[in-house]
């Protein structure tokens, strides 16, 4: 029995913004049924650039759906500036605290508004650069371990598991993280990713090579976040074939994940002509 | 109803003491507290009341009073069966056991194969059965012990104890069985099978916890777990826990009387308590209906998360637990319903109801009414009901209901 407070209770049992905004200018949605939460977050911008109306759907626990619902509430009436600003330790406090095995929940809301503010600035939903997968259960990347543990002061293992549910699968990287940890706080923090290289006008090899790549930087460890993986079948002239594996073949939204998202990381790094085009095992 | 009434429909995790066990009880602790070890007559009373309990044990099970070792619970239990069956046998490594044991045995055995040990964990299938030739393929002539639970606890789907039970002993290996949701439920007539060991719990019969017994065929090697005095003919040191002992007793025999009842008036408030649920769209029950315990059912909410559903049954009284991930104190679902390869959509969704004897007509129906708006307001909010409805679910695996 998890221990909430009063407004944790409160947020799950009557919460406020629940839903879609109508024609949103920014969606951000993060988590997967797989991973046992995910949030769906929309918001709306006034004539002043302020957030006139935020909703949110939310797959989860209690404290995901009140953690949720409290972010709405939060930056309804905050400028994009102001939002972005806006923590899962904000988030958190806001709730009057989480049980520390919840604080996932918080770091959800985070991610999905900073993924909603992307959205809205016409970026992809996550960084470009976002490291390299360490737990692979919950496709858990170094660098948003080392956001989270430098933004929330964490130092254990079982405090990043709490935050980002990184460990808490198969418990396998739990060595990887411990020495990230040792890593991350005997290091200043770094500086900005580098940018994406820039297209060139390609031979066949080197096309077939950037898209093999590109798959493999840009698009596997994001389908591992959901427990899937992608496998490159045959590339003829610009048509790119690829078979789903794992979860992502059994997942429903698998067609629009291969269309908006392998697609677009292929068209941005290699070649606006190519067609992705799944093949069923 | 009233918002202080509890609908308790999670026996699997514990019961209710009868009251008729709590009556047995009392004298025990400030009357007759002797200790029945004691040369005096005031201890030694108490002897015949403890032998008097290992009856009617035995009786339930259908042994030899003295093939009934007292422990402190189903744990104790699992684990001093397993560990003698390896120091009975020390030349042999190798165990067999299952993906969707209960932790007493799983976890012990997943420590155990880091200490050198082998340990075959047999799978189940989309329904929670065993494999019979799978379970025969996998014992050796190097097993020292298969250990498979009678009935499973989130699903209720009962297994062929008996018949792996055989094959075990064909192989010279021992066969250990969890029995802790079966007993009282099912019949089990030791006497005419090959179990050597198992494992009960007092409190799922309705004896308050810190009780146990360990079944231990008469023949069968045995080197206690628990090491110290003389008792239990000295199969399991430390002072009788008489009040416990005696009521455990008491409810054997009442289990005996109600097991008729258990399959057809308990079973009948289960059937009516899924088919009910099965109303609400896109929901499955979880195991195999045709080999079930009478009082469990698992039902999958698919698109919602247990721990919301559990909350919101809580807040009006109503007692149930969850597979999902946000319930089992891990990140991940239930390992019985990984295991059975139930779908995400479905395992982080579901709920475990177990009746029992105590379970009236009026508390399923108060269930039923009340959980069909609870999954409508959660599917309200769940980002992947509205995807759901818009589209056919194409999902590979996925099991309309």
């Amino acid at each position: 029995m998890w221990e909430y407070t009063d407004k944790v209770r409160k947020y799950f049992t009557d919460p406020v913004n629940v839903g879609e905004v109508e024609k949103p200018d920014g969606v951000g949605e993060v988590g997967s049924l797989a991973c046992g939460d995910a949030l769906r977050l929309t918001f709306k911008l006034d004539e002043q650039g302020k957030i006139a109306d935020a909703r949110f759907q939310t797959f989860g626990c209690a404290s995901a759906i009140a953690s949720s619902s409290a972010l709405t509430e939060m930056i309804k009436g905050k400028t994009l500036e102001e939002a972005a600003q806006v923590t899962n330790r904000d988030i958190a406090d806001f709730l009057g605290g989480l049980p520390p095995e919840k604080m996932h929940c918080s770091v959800m809301g985070e991610q999905a508004l900073q993924a909603a503010i992307r959205n809205y600035q016409g970026l992809e939903p996550l960084p470009s650069e976002e490291g390299e997968v360490v737990c692979e259960c919950f496709g858990v990347t170094d660098q948003e371990i080392e956001r989270v543990a430098r933004g929330n002061n964490l130092h254990s293992v079982e405090e990043i598991t709490n935050y980002t549910k990184a460990g808490g699968g198969c418990g396998k990287c739990v060595d990887k993280i411990e020495a990230l940890l040792a890593k991350i706080w005997s290091q200043p923090a770094p500086q900005a990713a580098a940018p994406a290289p820039a297209k060139k006008k390609l031979t066949n090899i080197q096309k077939m090579k950037l898209i093999e790549e590109t798959l493999e930087r840009e698009v596997r460890p994001a389908l591992k976040a959901d427990g899937g993986d992608i496998e490159l079948i045959d590339i003829a002239g610009d048509v790119v074939q690829v078979s789903l594996r794992g979860r992502c073949a059994a997942c429903a939204a698998s067609q629009a994940t291969l269309g908006q998202f392998v697609q677009t990381k292929l068209r941005e790094f290699v070649s606006e002509d190519l067609i992705v085009e799944e093949v069923r095992p | 109803m009233s918002h202080q009434h509890v609908v308790y429909l999670d026996n699997n995790a514990t019961t209710r003491t009868a009251p008729e066990v709590v009556a047995a009880m009392l004298p025990f602790f400030g009357e007759h507290y002797g200790n029945p070890s004691s040369m005096h007559t005031f201890g030694g009373a108490v002897k015949a009341h403890v032998d008097q309990a290992r009856q009617q044990v035995a009786d339930l099970l259908g042994c030899l009073a003295e093939e009934v070792i007292f422990t402190s619970c189903g744990t104790e239990s699992d684990n001093a069966a397993i560990m003698s069956a390896l120091r009975s046998f020390p030349h042999k490594r190798h165990i067999v056991t299952t993906r969707v044991e209960h932790p007493a045995v799983l976890n012990f055995c997943q420590d155990l194969a880091g200490r050198g040990y082998e340990v075959s964990f047999l799978p189940v299938d989309r329904q929670g059965n065993l494999d019979l030739d799978q379970a025969a393929e996998a014992i050796r002539e190097d097993t020292a012990i298969v250990s498979v639970m009678w009935a499973n606890n989130e699903t209720g789907v009962i297994f062929p104890v008996t018949e792996i039970a055989q094959l075990a002993r064909a192989k010279g290996a021992l066969f250990h069985t969890d029995a802790v949701q079966a007993v009282g439920k099912v019949p089990t007539r030791l006497g005419e099978t090959a179990i050597d060991l198992l494992s009960l719990s007092g409190h799922k019969l309705h004896t308050p916890k810190g009780v146990g017994v360990l079944y231990v065929r008469k023949g069968t090697p045995f080197v206690p777990y628990v090491m110290g005095g003389h008792q239990e003919h000295g199969r399991r040191a430390g002072t009788e826990n008489v009040p416990y002992i005696v009521g455990l007793g008491r409810a054997c025999q009442l289990a005996g009387e109600r097991m008729v009842e258990e399959n057809t008036r308990v079973k009948a408030l289960r059937d009516r308590l899924e088919k009910g649920l099965l109303e609400v769209e896109a929901t499955m029950v979880n195991g195999d209906p045709a080999r079930r315990l009478p009082n469990t059912s698992s039902v999958s909410f698919e698109y919602v998360e247990g721990e919301s559903i559990l909350l919101m049954l809580s807040d009006l009284g109503i007692c149930a637990s969850s597979g999902s991930a946000c319930t089992s104190g891990s990140l991940e679902p239930s390992h019985v319903l990984r295991a059975m390869g139930v779908p995400f959509t479905a395992a982080h969704g579901s709920i475990r109801f177990s009746l029992s004897y105590y379970t009236t007509q009026e508390e399923v129906d108060y269930v039923l009414k009340h959980m069909p708006p609870i999954i409508e307001r959660l599917r309200k909010i769940s980002p992947f009901w509205a995807r759901h409805q818009a589209r056919a679910c194409a999902t590979p695996g996925y099991v309309q209901p």
